[in-house]
């Protein structure tokens, strides 16, 4: 019997009218997904760092994100708890395994800390992105146990730190940096690239925060 | 076919859709918010016509390319951990989903928006093997208590209105106090949240379909705006994907080139708040994720549209700019197309997909504007393509009698220059005194059913011929 997967890729081909062994074809695929082109960068992420930094602001804050500037990482606990008591949440907050969220001085803080993945029962996570896209004000996380995805999903309050330095002007300036994290073709079983908090238009078309997701989306910029 | 069509009946969909005030009123909305907020996102990006382009060359090299793309893919989602399986037609893909949730051992399912899963009936497949299927994003969720089918392709519940979706929560969530205050659409958000974050949590398996799949790494991606897609596959055991062959593209760069197209044209967003990349089951230091990730590639006649006059339909990224612009959606709504996909899209896909001898009114259903095609992030020629369906409904002697009679009178004029200048010229001055000066009739004799739902112009000047004739005399033998 033949499998639905000769029968299909046989129609495909038929259809081209190609046998699946000419080498010119081979070679167009392999050269294109070894090659990845670019493509067209639209000028408005293409600025210095600063440039870059501020595009990313205004655009996070235009798809209802709050975005804070910190001097340094050692300040993260401290406005956590702040973003907190302002938002009258409970002095708790959840996070992987992250080293660069676990060495930071929680102790200077009344905050109960805990660590792991979220089971659904927490009001506020924080998590630490690999990149932030100007051009859209969009996050990149990496799923692991250092950054569990049902972070970014289950808590109301959903707290990002990004550094500033890891401001990309474009998503395509994003993918080099995964390739050399991951290796060409490897990927983590997650990139979740979130732009703003969650919202549904299914009533009546009008935009409303907090479907599924998030609540609230507060990120942290690191400028030092 | 997978799904019960009412293809068929388009036309007495239609009149039945025309005379619903409810639904033409709650239409409105589409009219009101798609076409503006897409206008201004392009506006405010300048290379989005430069980036139609490469959209439309992407795709197309990938079509051209599509067997060795599978294949690329494929050995990439096995590498990472993954299952793929092939379904040559709907009964396949719901037999190979049915056997994975038994498998699994599932009771419930989770189902992120997914119009594969619609295309193949999928849910009552699931429904009748004792497996109870949950739509999650909140349009899907509606329509699924009221037992319809999406009646738009990104905004399910468009042809709702708050009043009706009140009535129905009220309706199945009886756990919940009868007295409790939904007047505010916050207050039914929040409830059907509450409902489905338990369903969330319980459920074995959760389906999804994918806007991309990407040969490069083998990944499945998702573009939602709810969060409703990542808890679908984050939470169960089993991750499955279905989606159709035209899916591929080949890197992570081509995605993203058509991601700028994709929310844009669909919501006016620049970017839709979760696009999200999936790869495999969950790694082995992973906190979360699932144990078991599959995916079904479905053909269900695509292969077939490849290399002829229909393969530039599979360029469709499914964003629903076509019928947010489309005159005739506007007035009719999704649900009178008869099948999962309407609108201009519609129109050209369905009689690929379940045959034009079932669906061959829908490409009848355009005034040719070209407003979907000037609005097509991927430039497919649809009217021209609605043309070759009618071309082929001509053809195969599907039109009704009248239809061909029409034509043939038609034909017999058009084909004696001299009898077509003195017919129209006479029929000219006769409708134009017909209508006493208020250009447009309301209702003409015989025509009754078409001038129901609008007016007929009524001529005021000369006929084309006789007016280009004088502009040439004008111009000096020139137009």
């Amino acid at each position: 019997m033949t499998s639905s997967r000769a029968t299909i890729l046989a129609s495909i081909r038929r259809s081209l009218g190609v046998s699946g062994d000419e080498r010119m074809r081979i070679a167009a695929v392999e050269e294109r997904i070894e090659r990845a082109p670019k493509g067209l960068i639209p000028a408005r992420g293409q600025r210095d760092a600063a440039g870059k930094l501020a595009l990313f602001i205004e655009k996070a804050e235009g798809v209802q994100a709050s975005v804070i500037s910190l001097a340094d990482a050692s300040a993260v606990p401290e406005a956590v708890a702040t973003y907190l008591r302002e938002n009258n949440l409970p002095a708790a907050i959840r996070m992987g395994e992250d080293t660069r969220l676990k060495t930071l001085p929680w102790d200077k803080t009344t905050l109960a800390v805990s660590h792991g993945r979220s089971l659904g029962l927490d009001l506020a996570a924080i998590s630490h992105a690999e990149a932030g896209v100007a051009e859209t004000g969009t996050l990149v996380l990496f799923s692991g146990a250092e950054n569990p995805t049902t972070l970014n999903f289950l808590p109301d309050h959903h707290l990002v730190v990004l550094n500033a330095a890891d401001i990309t002007g474009d998503l395509e300036s994003v993918w080099p940096r995964l390739r050399k994290m991951y290796g060409k073709g490897g990927m983590p079983r997650t990139v979740n690239c979130i732009t703003g908090p969650s919202r549904s238009g299914d009533i009546e078309q009008t935009i409303l925060l907090g479907a599924h997701g998030p609540r609230s989306l507060h990120i942290l910029i690191i400028e030092g | 076919m997978s799904v019960h069509a009412t293809t068929q009946s388009f036309k007495a969909n239609a009149t039945r859709a025309m005379a619903d005030g409810q639904l033409t009123g709650n239409l409105k909305a589409v009219r009101q918010n798609f076409i503006d907020k897409r206008a201004k996102a392009v506006q405010y990006l300048p290379e989005f016509e430069a980036l139609r382009e490469i959209g439309k060359e992407i795709k197309n090299h990938t079509l051209a390319h599509l067997d060795l793309y599978i294949e690329a893919y494929a050995a990439k989602v096995e590498e990472s951990g993954g299952h793929v399986h092939f379904a040559v037609d709907a009964a396949e893909a719901r037999a190979i989903a049915l056997e994975i949730c038994q498998k699994a051992g599932a009771k419930t399912v989770t189902k992120g928006k997914s119009m594969i899963t619609e295309e193949v009936g999928l849910n009552a497949h699931f429904s009748a093997n004792g497996i109870t299927p949950i739509e999650t994003d909140l349009g899907e969720y509606i329509i699924q208590l009221r037992g319809e089918a999406p009646s738009h392709i990104i905004a399910p519940a468009v042809h709702l209105n708050k009043g009706q979706i009140e009535a129905d929560f009220r309706r199945v969530h009886t756990h919940l106090d009868p007295a409790r205050n939904l007047d505010e659409k916050t207050a039914l958000l929040t409830e059907a949240r509450g409902v489905l974050r338990e369903r969330f949590l319980a459920a074995d398996v959760g389906i999804t379909g994918a806007n991309f799949l990407v040969a490069e790494t083998g990944t499945s991606i998702i573009v939602t705006n709810e969060g409703n897609g990542d808890l679908t596959q984050i939470l169960p055991k089993v991750h499955i994907v279905m989606a159709s062959i035209e899916k591929l593209v080949p890197t992570l760069e081509d995605v993203s080139q058509i991601l700028r197209l994709l929310a844009r044209s669909a919501t006016g967003q620049e970017m839709s708040v979760y696009t999200t990349l999936s790869t495999g089951p969950k790694r082995a230091s992973d906190a979360d994720g699932p144990e078991d990730y599959h995916v079904i590639l479905l053909d269900n006649g695509r292969s077939s549209m490849l290399g002829g006059e229909f393969q530039d339909m599979l360029r469709c990224i499914r964003c629903a700019a076509c019928m947010n612009h489309c005159p005739v959606y506007h007035q009719i709504g999704g649900h009178a197309y008869g099948w999962i996909y309407p609108g201009p899209m519609g129109s050209v896909l369905t009689p690929s997909l379940i045959g034009v001898d079932e669906a061959g009114h829908l490409p009848n259903a355009s005034t040719f504007c070209g407003r979907c095609e000037s609005v097509c992030p991927m430039k497919i020629p649809l009217p021209n393509m609605m043309r070759h369906w009618r071309e082929r409904e001509f053809e195969r002697n599907l039109n009704p009698a009248l239809a061909r009679y029409g034509l043939g009178f038609w034909a017999f004029f058009a084909k004696n220059p001299r009898l077509y200048g003195l017919a129209t010229r006479a029929a000219m001055k006769g409708l134009a005194l017909l209508s006493r000066g208020r250009g447009r009739f309301s209702s003409l004799p015989g025509l009754g059913a078409w001038t129901k739902g609008r007016d007929f112009a009524a001529p005021e000047g000369e006929t084309f011929q006789a007016a280009w004739k004088k502009r040439a005399s004008q111009n000096g033998g020139r137009a």
